[in-house]
């Protein structure tokens, strides 16, 4: 697995408080991480900082999953 | 009671009477705070009366740009916003047939939207922290209505809706959304109307007499302390029973 996919899910971990072996490609943060939309909105915003970049607003609605948002750090950073 | 050491205070509006008061008020609580309005004279004087943790950042709300750089100028002078308190505001009164869409937008936008974009602008901060406090300043006519007024009670009355809305949304994070509706105050505002004006108000005001600053002050320092923090979402009326809401 990637740095960036590592670093994502110990976010993910960290700030949903779900076991590491659920956080998967395709794992949504609302439909099995339990998160809700501010969590989401939290989310976003801790993977701003962790790889300073700036994800606008239309593009984090796009990030719905794990995967999206590794795939979407990857090309940001 | 009522401890704010090591808190952060933006003020909006604070080189006007109720403004100021809130700031002395938050500062004596042990607060730091940031000075903000259009006139740069009043709040330097109110910093200097004010001495350590006081900061001027003055800001034109009619100004988009000035209104989103705001909240970063202030975390930038103090660290952080922990407590936010939307106080300016402007009148533009007219008769509802003779309102143009001018006086209409330009209340709107300072009264409301500027609110709008500040809160949303310390949001962040608030959510790391944990910990937030936002007041809104809003008046009895945004409940009761006001002939000559329908640009600024309908500011006012937005503004407690907004407040709820958003208190909703971040209530599990430790943040409390909640307004302060003043009646009759004596300020440069109401130091306008005539001796006859202000004996027809004092006539609805069943506490006989208008309210202070400090008054209007004392309720925000309640809202912004660690002891309200399971108030959230409502509206602290001041107003000398003018309107028992």
């Amino acid at each position: 697995m990637s740095d960036v996919a590592d670093r994502v899910k110990k976010i993910v971990v960290e700030h949903l408080g779900v076991e590491e072996g659920k956080v998967t490609e395709n794992a949504s943060f609302i439909d099995d991480l339990g998160a809700d939309s501010l969590d989401t909105v939290e989310l976003v915003m801790a993977f701003e900082e962790e790889f300073g970049i700036e994800i606008p607003d239309d593009a984090a609605e796009t990030i719905q999953t794990f995967g999206d948002a590794v795939k979407f750090i990857t090309e940001a950073s | 009671m009522f401890d704010l050491t090591g808190k952060n205070a933006l003020i909006t509006g604070a080189s006007g009477g109720i403004g100021g008061e809130i700031a002395r008020a938050l500062h004596a609580a042990g607060a730091t705070v940031a000075l903000s309005g259009t006139r740069v004279e009043p709040l330097q004087a109110l910093a200097d009366e004010l001495g350590e943790r006081a900061h001027v950042l003055p800001c034109n709300l009619s100004d988009p740009e000035a209104v989103e750089a705001l909240p970063k100028q202030a975390a930038e002078a103090m660290g952080s916003v922990d407590i936010l308190v939307n106080n300016a505001g402007i009148t533009r009164d007219n008769l509802f047939m003779r309102m143009s869409d001018e006086e209409w937008q330009s209340v709107i936008d300072v009264n409301l939207t500027s609110t709008f974009k500040l809160c949303k602008g310390v949001l962040r901060g608030m959510m790391k922290a944990r910990w937030g406090r936002i007041i809104n300043i809003s008046s009895v006519v945004g409940a009761t209505g006001n002939p000559g007024q329908g640009n600024y009670a309908a500011s006012k009355a937005g503004m407690i809706g907004m407040s709820k809305s958003l208190a909703y949304e971040v209530a599990s994070r430790g943040i409390t959304v909640n307004a302060v509706a003043p009646g009759f105050i004596t300020t440069a505002m109401t130091d306008k109307l005539t001796e006859d004006q202000k004996a027809g108000i004092l006539q609805q005001v069943p506490a006989g007499r208008m309210g202070e600053p400090a008054e209007i002050a004392a309720a925000v320092l309640y809202l912004a302390s660690p002891e309200a923090g399971y108030v959230t979402g409502t509206t602290l009326h001041v107003n000398g029973g003018m309107a028992m809401l």
